[in-house]
C-alpha cells in the first residue's frame, strides 16, 4: 500500500459514508461534484499535462450526452447500446477535429476549440427536430443495470453509489495513465515539444490520441450529467460550461488529478452558496478568471506541491 | 560498429533559402564512423541552419542527407533519432518543471518499445529507470536526481543537455554550441564529457570557443556566408590564412 | 438570381461588422500576442451605449462617437490596468479577458436586459435603393460602403503612416522598436485602444441589423475567431479576405441549411486550415 491508495481509499470511504447520511438534495451535489471530478480530470489531461489549453471542452461532454439521449429517445436503443455509442461519438468527433486543429499553430488552439463547441452549441440550438432546440431533451430514464448492479438507479442515492463506482474506475484509469510511458511523454511534450521530437517523439500521435482519450472521459462525465437530470439542453455544450470546467482546474491545479476533482468540489459548493445570496453567477466566474489570471495561475495546490517538492530534494 | 565503411553522415549539395537569402549553399560534408568534426564560421555563416536542416527541424531547399547509409532527406524530425540521430540544442531545452530523473526516463523511453503504452505505469519499465539512473551515475548527476531542473544551475543544465541526448544511444551526435555560455571550469568539465565520449559516436559540433573546437575535433570545417570554405585537420586550418580574413571581418567571435 | 444578389449584399454587409471586429483582433494579436476574448464584449458594450446616447440625445452619429469614444477609453485602461502587467503570459491575458467577456456580459445584462434591442436606424438612412428590379435596405448599402472606407483607412494607416509602419515593424520584431527608443507601452495601449473603439463600432454599425442581446458578444467573437484562423493571425489583409469568406459563408449557409446554422462557416475553415495551416495571410 502507498500513500496515493490509502489517500484514494479514505476519499471513497468517506463519500461512500457522505452518500449514505446526507439528505437526497445534498446527495444529488455529491453525484454532480463526482461527475464535474471526472470531466475536470478529462480537460487536465489536455490542458494540465500536454498543454493544449481547450476552451471548447464542453463539445465533447454535451455531444456524447446528447447522442445518448437522442439514441435512447429517437432510435430507442437501450443504455447497453446508447450509452457506448454516446461516448464513440465523443471520440470520434474529437479525433475529426483534431485532425485540423493539430494542423495549426498553437495560438489557434484556444480560438478554434471554441469556435468548435460553439458551433456544436448552435446546432443544437437550431437543428430542432433531432435536439429538441432550447427546449432539449427530457425523459431519458436512468438505466437499470439489474443482475451486475442489483440495486435501482432512480433514486438519487442510487444513483450516486453508480456514479462513485464510475468515478473510482475513472479515476484509477487516469492515474495509471497518466503515471504511465505516453503520461510521462506528455508532459514533456508540455514543457518542451522540439526536444521531444529530437529524442525520437511522434509528438502529433501523443498529441492526436490525449485528445481522444480526453474526449471519452468528457463524454462519459456529459452522459452521467445527461441521466442525473433525465434531460440535456444546448446550455450542456455552451462556453459557459467551457469556462467553468477550465475553472475548476484553475482553482484546484493544473497538471494533477486530485487538484481537479477539489476545484469540482468547491465550484459545486460554491455555486451552491452562492446561488441562494445572488442570481449574478456569470459575474463571480468573471471575478474568479481575473483574479486567477492576476494572481494564482498554477492554482493553489500546484503551488504548494512545487515547493514541497523542491523542499524535500534540497535536502542533501 | 558492425556497419564499417557506411559514413555515418553524408550531406551532398545542401542548400536552403530563407525568403531570397541563402543560409546555406551547396554545402557537401562526409563524417567518418568515430569521427568527432567541428565546425566553425562567424555568426550567420550558416552553422545552426545546417544543423537545423541535418536534424530535420526545416527541410532542405535542395540537396540530400545520408544518415548510415538511408536517405534522411525526407524523413521527418522524430523519425531521424531511430536512425541513431542524437543532439542537443544551443538554448537549453529541458523539461523545465521535471526533476531531474524524470527528464532522463523521458529521453530513455523515447526509443524503448514502451513508449507509447498508457496501460501500464512507467516504473514497471524497470530496465527504462535502471538505465536513467546508471547514465545520470556515469555522469555524476546522480545526487541531483530528485531536483526540479529549473532550480539547477546553468552548468549543470547544459551537462544534462547533452547526457539526455546520450539517451538514445545515438550514434551520430550532433552538439550545437555545447560551450556556450560556461564559466572557464564548467567549458572544461564539458569538454571533458565530449572528449570521453565512446569512441563508436560519431560527433559533429558547432562551437564558437575556437580553442575548445580544436582541442575536441580531429577535422574542422570552416563556413563563411553559407558555404564551406575550408576543411581539414586542426593543424591545417590553423595555419589556412584565408580563415583569418574571415575572422578579421566578422570581429571576435570568441564569446 | 435576385436570390443571389441579395444573399450576396447581406453576406457582405455581415462581413464589414465581422472585419471591424477582426481587424482590432488580429492587430492586438499580432504586435501583443494577446487573444482577447472580451472583444466581444466591446461589441455589445458599444451597440449599447449607443442605444442609451441615442435615446437620450435622439442623434445617431452623436451616439456613435460616444460609443466609439467610451469603448477606447475602456480598452485603453483595461490594456494599462491590467494586461500590461501580464506582459508576454499569453495563457493568463487570455484567461483575464475571458473573465472581463463574463463580467461585463452580467453587467449588461442587468443594465440593459435580456430582450434584443435595436440601435436605431439614422432617419437619413431608412428606406431602399432600386436597382435591376430588386428593392434593397439603404442602411445595408451605407454599411457596406462604411466597411470598404474603414477598411482603406486601416490599409493606409499601417502602410503610409510612421506610427503604422512602427507597428508593422513591431509585429515583425519587438526587441528591435524598442531599441530605437520608441515607447511601446504607449503603443501598445493605443493599438489596443484602437482595436477596441473598432469593435464597439462594429456594434453601432451591426446594431440595427444584427440588435444586441445577451450572447451576443460570444456569437460575434466566435465569428470573428474563425475570420482570424481563415485569414491568419496579424494581418489585416487576411482579416478582410477572412470577413469576405465567413460572412458569405455563412449568410448562404443560413439561406440553404437553417438548422445547421454556424456548422457551415466550418467548412471554409476546413478547407483553408487543410491547405495553409497558417490562414490564408499567416504569418505565425
Amino acid at each position: 500500500m502507498n500513500r496515493t491508495s490509502i489517500y484514494a481509499g479514505i476519499f471513497v470511504a468517506i463519500a461512500a459514508v457522505l452518500g449514505a447520511v446526507l439528505s437526497p438534495y445534498d446527495t444529488g451535489l455529491l453525484t454532480q461534484m463526482l461527475i464535474y471530478g471526472i470531466f475536470a480530470m478529462s480537460l487536465d489531461l489536455l490542458l494540465g499535462y500536454t498543454g493544449m489549453p481547450s476552451l471548447g471542452h464542453a463539445a465533447y461532454f454535451g455531444l456524447s450526452g446528447y447522442a445518448a439521449a437522442i439514441l435512447t429517445l429517437k432510435l430507442g436503443w437501450g443504455f447497453a447500446l446508447a450509452a457506448p455509442a454516446g461516448l464513440l461519438v465523443a471520440v470520434v468527433a474529437a479525433a475529426l477535429f483534431h485532425l485540423l486543429a493539430l494542423r495549426t499553430a498553437h495560438s489557434y488552439y484556444l480560438m478554434i476549440t471554441l469556435a468548435f463547441s460553439q458551433v456544436l452549441w448552435s446546432v443544437a440550438v437550431s437543428w430542432t427536430e433531432l435536439t429538441g432546440g432550447d427546449n432539449g431533451l427530457p425523459g431519458v430514464k436512468r438505466p437499470d443495470l439489474g443482475a451486475w448492479l442489483p440495486w435501482s438507479f432512480a433514486t438519487t442515492r442510487g444513483f450516486f453509489y453508480f456514479v462513485l463506482i464510475i468515478f473510482v474506475v475513472a479515476a484509477f484509469a487516469l492515474y495509471i495513465f497518466v503515471k504511465s510511458p505516453f503520461g510521462y511523454a506528455l508532459r514533456g511534450i508540455r514543457d518542451n515539444e522540439m526536444r521531444m521530437r529530437a529524442l525520437g517523439y511522434n509528438v502529433w500521435a501523443y498529441k492526436f490520441t490525449v485528445a481522444m482519450v480526453s474526449a471519452f472521459f468528457a463524454g462519459l462525465a456529459g452522459e452521467l450529467y445527461m441521466y442525473l437530470n433525465s434531460f440535456i439542453s444546448p446550455s450542456s455544450l455552451s462556453v459557459t460550461v467551457s469556462a467553468q470546467v477550465l475553472m475548476m482546474i484553475l482553482v484546484g491545479s493544473v497538471g494533477t488529478l486530485f487538484g481537479p476533482v477539489l476545484g469540482a468540489g468547491i465550484f459545486v459548493l460554491l455555486q451552491y452558496v452562492l446561488s441562494t445570496y445572488t442570481d449574478r453567477w456569470l459575474f463571480v466566474i468573471g471575478l474568479i478568471y481575473v483574479g486567477v489570471a492576476l494572481y494564482a495561475p498554477e492554482g493553489a495546490f500546484g503551488l504548494i506541491r512545487d515547493r514541497m517538492r523542491t523542499k524535500r530534494s534540497a535536502r542533501p | 560498429m558492425n556497419e564499417m565503411g557506411v559514413n555515418p553522415l553524408v550531406v551532398s549539395h545542401l542548400s536552403r533559402n530563407f525568403g531570397g537569402v541563402r543560409a546555406i549553399d551547396d554545402v557537401s560534408l562526409e563524417l567518418k564512423p568515430g569521427e568527432r568534426r567541428a565546425i566553425i564560421g562567424t555568426n550567420g555563416a550558416g552553422k545552426t541552419t545546417l544543423f537545423n536542416v541535418v536534424n530535420g527541424q526545416i527541410p532542405p531547399s535542395s540537396g540530400e542527407i545520408h544518415i548510415f547509409g538511408q536517405n534522411a532527406t525526407k524523413r521527418p524530425l522524430h523519425a531521424r533519432a531511430a536512425l541513431g540521430l542524437g543532439r542537443t540544442f544551443q538554448i537549453t531545452s529541458l523539461f523545465r518543471s521535471l526533476t531531474v530523473i524524470d527528464n532522463m526516463i523521458i529521453a530513455v523511453q523515447a526509443l524503448h518499445p514502451c513508449h507509447f503504452v498508457f496501460w501500464r505505469r512507467a516504473q514497471r519499465y524497470r530496465d527504462v529507470t535502471a538505465r536513467a539512473e546508471a547514465l545520470l551515475e556515469k555522469w555524476n548527476l546522480a545526487d541531483r536526481r530528485n531536483e526540479l531542473v529549473k532550480n539547477l544551475s546553468y552548468g549543470t543544465q547544459r551537462q544534462l543537455e547533452i547526457v539526455m541526448a546520450l539517451a538514445g544511444e545515438p550514434r551520430l551526435l550532433l552538439l550545437d554550441e555545447p560551450m556556450a555560455g560556461l564559466s572557464a571550469a564548467e567549458t572544461h568539465l564539458a569538454t571533458d564529457i565530449i572528449v570521453n565520449l565512446d569512441r563508436d559516436i560519431t560527433v559533429l559540433l558547432i562551437e564558437h570557443d575556437l580553442a575548445a573546437a580544436f582541442s575536441i575535433a580531429d577535422s574542422i570545417t570552416a563556413m563563411d556566408q553559407g558555404r564551406i570554405v575550408a576543411e581539414g585537420t586542426p593543424d591545417e586550418i590553423r595555419k589556412e590564412s584565408s580563415l583569418q580574413k574571415i575572422y578579421a571581418r566578422g570581429g571576435a567571435t570568441n564569446s | 438570381m435576385t436570390f443571389w444578389i441579395i444573399n450576396t449584399l447581406n453576406g457582405l454587409s455581415l462581413a464589414m461588422i465581422l472585419f471591424l471586429l477582426a481587424a482590432g483582433l488580429t492587430l492586438i494579436f499580432g504586435l501583443m500576442h494577446i487573444i482577447n476574448m472580451a472583444h466581444g464584449s466591446f461589441y455589445l458594450l458599444g451597440g449599447y451605449i449607443a442605444i442609451t446616447a441615442i435615446r437620450l440625445t435622439g442623434g445617431f452619429i452623436f451616439g456613435a462617437i460616444v460609443a466609439v469614444i467610451a469603448i477606447a477609453v475602456i480598452g485603453a485602461i483595461i490594456q494599462r490596468l491590467f494586461l500590461a502587467r501580464l506582459y508576454k503570459q499569453e495563457m493568463r491575458q487570455a484567461l483575464l479577458t475571458l473573465g472581463l467577456l463574463f463580467i461585463v456580459a452580467d453587467i449588461a445584462f442587468f443594465t440593459w436586459g435580456g430582450d434584443p434591442l435595436l440601435v436605431p436606424q439614422p432617419p437619413l438612412l431608412q428606406g431602399a435603393v432600386h436597382f435591376w428590379g430588386i428593392v434593397y435596405p439603404l442602411y445595408r448599402v451605407f454599411l457596406i460602403g462604411c466597411g470598404l472606407v474603414i477598411a482603406f483607412c486601416l490599409w493606409a494607416f499601417l502602410e503610409r503612416t510612421t506610427l503604422g509602419a512602427i507597428v508593422r515593424a513591431g509585429m515583425d520584431d519587438e526587441e528591435m522598436v524598442r531599441g530605437l527608443g520608441i515607447n511601446v507601452p504607449l503603443v501598445f495601449t493605443g493599438i489596443f485602444a484602437l482595436g477596441a473603439a473598432l469593435a464597439a463600432l462594429g456594434g453601432v454599425l451591426g446594431g440595427p441589423l444584427l440588435g444586441m442581446f445577451p450572447g451576443a458578444d460570444f456569437e460575434v467573437v466566435l465569428l470573428a475567431f474563425v475570420v482570424v484562423t481563415v485569414g491568419g493571425l496579424g494581418s489585416i489583409r487576411g482579416a478582410f479576405l477572412g470577413s469576405l469568406l465567413v460572412g458569405l459563408v455563412d449568410n448562404f449557409g443560413n439561406a440553404w441549411f437553417p438548422q445547421l446554422s454556424l456548422f457551415t462557416i466550418f467548412v471554409p475553415m476546413v478547407i483553408v486550415l487543410a491547405l495553409k495551416p497558417t490562414g490564408l495571410m499567416g504569418r505565425v
